[in-house]
């Protein structure tokens, strides 16, 4: 059974590139197939995504010898092949992935697909690029993936047009297309002092450098600490991300709370890999302070926020500075924690998000009046295809599916949940997650180098709930409970049901809290130990015949 | 040929920021070109600087590596290039879609006030 098992490690990057080719086939009219595809892709997707957490969670099954699938493409060996690996973190992070791009597809199928043009085959696309990044054992690679996600994300940002949308997207875009940039410089730094981009053989020779080289080394990497960074959304090179993400429709922002969590990710992942006892940055104040100013400020910036994308924003940025800070302690035993808000937060994001776009409804007639008409008319002409079919009366007489009852009480009931797990506060996982990171770095006081820093730390989690807390309760009033002239949203059940399903994941973890923090435990343990991920990928590579 | 090779990257670079902090979307554009011109010229100065070294096997086989120009970067700067290229044509139809919305040029899309 194990023979063709590791083919499953290529899978989330295979099918959704195959899937938006076929995608392009179909023309905009055809609505059923191109949902069709869109849906079994991302469900194989998740399928996949499955199969790889359960492989890595049993290692002693043989799939996955200490929890990590190495996959040479082309059975290249791998210093000089481009492999794939698949170990715990990367198995979560796709898994995560899955579970917030399943429920938004079908959250799309109410008509936010035909807000413009290629929605689908961007979409799959821009999960191509994600789990690509997830599952790279290689700079480059990650380099490139990146630049698909992000080319796909500047279509979607743009999707359903309007002033507002391509406005954003020009900063987002050269925001990003600098951060690509540099980047680069970072990897051509490294591989000038390395020789090499394979993330395992970097690992294996970052001591032997001389100390001429390690400088370049240590210089390159934080050149690379800094596009990530931007990426990440930490506090001063996130000033693009409140305006991108509130200007986008709703099932493409929901998918991008995804996005900040990939930057996150490949600090973690390039850190600890190339140095787990001290990683460079982490433990360093200039990190830590930056990580801490990130909370205060998307803090600040809920507060102040009057619409609720914007709000949400601002969450997903205050949960990347928790993330961060919590990493940038220097201490073992937050890692797991800080991976466990961080899995949590993006579901919630992606859920409020979702929540944010059908409660838009309640004060605009309709989806047409949130977008601008001419702009998507522009989008027709300047792609050259026909206005998709789009029903002459306006979408909130098109029903699509049934019209669940109680509509307000259950989006104002979505939005506590989602509120609850940003803010963590009890009954939800958001609390668990924090509690448990607040008793680890107390319990780290005594190792760190900076004391200090544990209780700016603890200062700033609670400071940063009560905010949430504030911000959500201040938004929710005034969006659900305050009575006024609206029209009474109709909650359909295309939308819906995403939604409860991404609450329902934030409580399944919450209930699940057990297994999942032993899974994340493992994933610390092994980021901390990266031997076994080193020599899982260099055994690919046979003796070369001289 | 360092020496000039490095004032070269100096100069695009500096340009390069300088135009990519102005506030005429064009002026961005270009300014981001040439910093990805300089970034190319970069990644290609790691793998040594070198005259009449083919990055591929030569025909009669010699296999000291001194012979050689190291292909990697080479390959690298080619997928850069490319991509590069192609973030900025899309840059480009953004720019154009954003100058038709607002009717202005400058980047927030609208003029303030100096």
């Amino acid at each position: 059974m194990t023979a063709w098992l590791h083919h499953v490690t290529a899978l989330p990057i295979v099918v959704p590139l195959l899937s938006a080719a076929v995608l392009l086939f179909f023309s905009e009219p055809r609505r059923l197939p191109r949902a069709l595809i869109a849906l079994a892709s991302t469900l194989i997707q998740a399928a996949a995504a499955g199969t790889l957490l359960w492989m890595t969670s049993h290692p002693a099954s043989g799939a996955a010898p200490d929890g990590i699938l190495v996959y040479s493409i082309g059975s290249w060996p791998a210093p000089y092949g481009i492999v794939l690996v698949a170990d715990r973190l990367a198995a979560v992070m796709l898994a995560l992935t899955a579970a917030i791009a399943l429920p938004v597809v079908v959250y799309s199928f109410a008509q936010w697909d035909r807000l413009g043009v290629y929605y689908h085959p961007l979409f799959q696309l821009l999960l191509m690029g994600v789990n690509g990044a997830f599952l790279t054992g290689d700079l480059f690679n990650l380099f490139v993936f990146f630049e698909i996600l992000l080319a796909a994300s500047y279509g979607l940002l743009m999707h359903g047009g309007g002033t507002a949308r391509v406005t954003s997207s020009l900063h987002y875009i050269a925001v990003n297309l600098a951060a690509s940039l540099i980047f680069l410089i970072g990897v051509a730094v490294i591989y000038g002092a390395a020789g090499t981009l394979n993330l395992a053989d970097l690992a294996a020779h970052w001591d032997e450098a001389s100390p001429q080289d390690r400088r370049l080394l240590d210089g390159g990497l934080a050149v690379l600490a800094v596009a990530f960074l931007i990426k990440g959304g930490i506090w001063p090179l996130n000033f693009w991300l409140p305006t991108a993400y509130s200007a986008a429709a709703a099932p493409v922002v929901a998918v991008f709370s995804i996005l900040t969590k990939v930057g996150v990710y490949s600090i973690v992942r390039v850190g600890f890999m190339v140095d787990p006892s001290k990683p460079v940055l982490y433990g360093g104040s200039l990190l830590f302070a930056a990580a801490i100013a990130t909370m205060a400020v998307g803090s600040l910036g809920a507060l102040a926020a009057r619409h609720p994308p914007r709000l949400i924003a601002f969450s997903v940025i205050v949960s990347a500075g928790t993330v961060l800070a919590a990493l940038a302690l220097g201490s073992a035993s937050t890692l797991a924690p800080a991976l466990f808000y961080l899995v949590i937060s993006a579901p919630a994001t992606a859920a409020a998000f979702l929540v944010a776009g059908m409660a838009a409804r309640m004060q605009m007639h309709s989806v047409t009046a949130v977008l601008d008409r001419d702009g998507a008319e522009a989008t027709y002409t300047a792609f050259d295809v026909g206005e998709p079919a789009r029903s002459s009366a306006s979408m909130d007489d098109d029903e699509v599916g049934f019209i669940i009852p109680a509509g307000v009480a259950f989006l104002g009931l979505a939005f506590l949940s989602c509120g609850l797990l940003v803010a963590g506060l009890p009954p939800l996982a958001g609390f668990l997650a924090k509690v448990s990171l607040i008793v680890a770095a107390l319990g780290s006081l005594g190792v760190v180098q900076h004391p200090a820093h544990v209780w700016v730390l603890v200062v700033a989690l609670l400071g940063a709930s009560l905010a949430a807390l504030l911000a959500f309760l201040r938004i929710g009033v005034r969006l659900f409970w305050t009575a006024r002239e609206t029209t009474r949203p109709r909650v359909r059940m295309l939308e819906a049901v995403p939604v409860a399903f991404l609450v329902l994941v934030g409580i399944g973890l919450t209930v699940m809290a057990g297994p999942v923090m032993t899974y994340l435990t493992a994933a610390a343990r092994a980021l901390h130990q990266p031997d076994a991920y080193i020599h899982a990928v260099l055994a690919t590579s046979k003796p070369v015949q001289p | 040929m360092e020496l000039i090779f490095a004032i070269a990257i100096g100069l695009l670079t500096g340009s390069g920021v300088w135009l990519l902090l102005r506030p005429r979307t064009f002026q961005v554009i270009l300014g981001l070109s040439l910093l990805s011109y300089a970034v190319n010229l970069f990644i290609f100065g790691v793998g040594h600087l070198a005259v009449g070294k083919p990055p591929i096997i030569r025909a009669d086989g010699a296999t000291n590596a001194s012979l050689y120009a190291d292909p990697v970067p080479e390959a690298l700067v080619l997928t850069a290039i490319v991509i590069g290229f192609a973030t900025t044509a899309l840059f480009l139809v953004v720019l154009l879609a954003s100058r038709g919305l607002t009717g202005t040029d400058h980047v927030d899309g609208r003029e303030h006030d100096a």
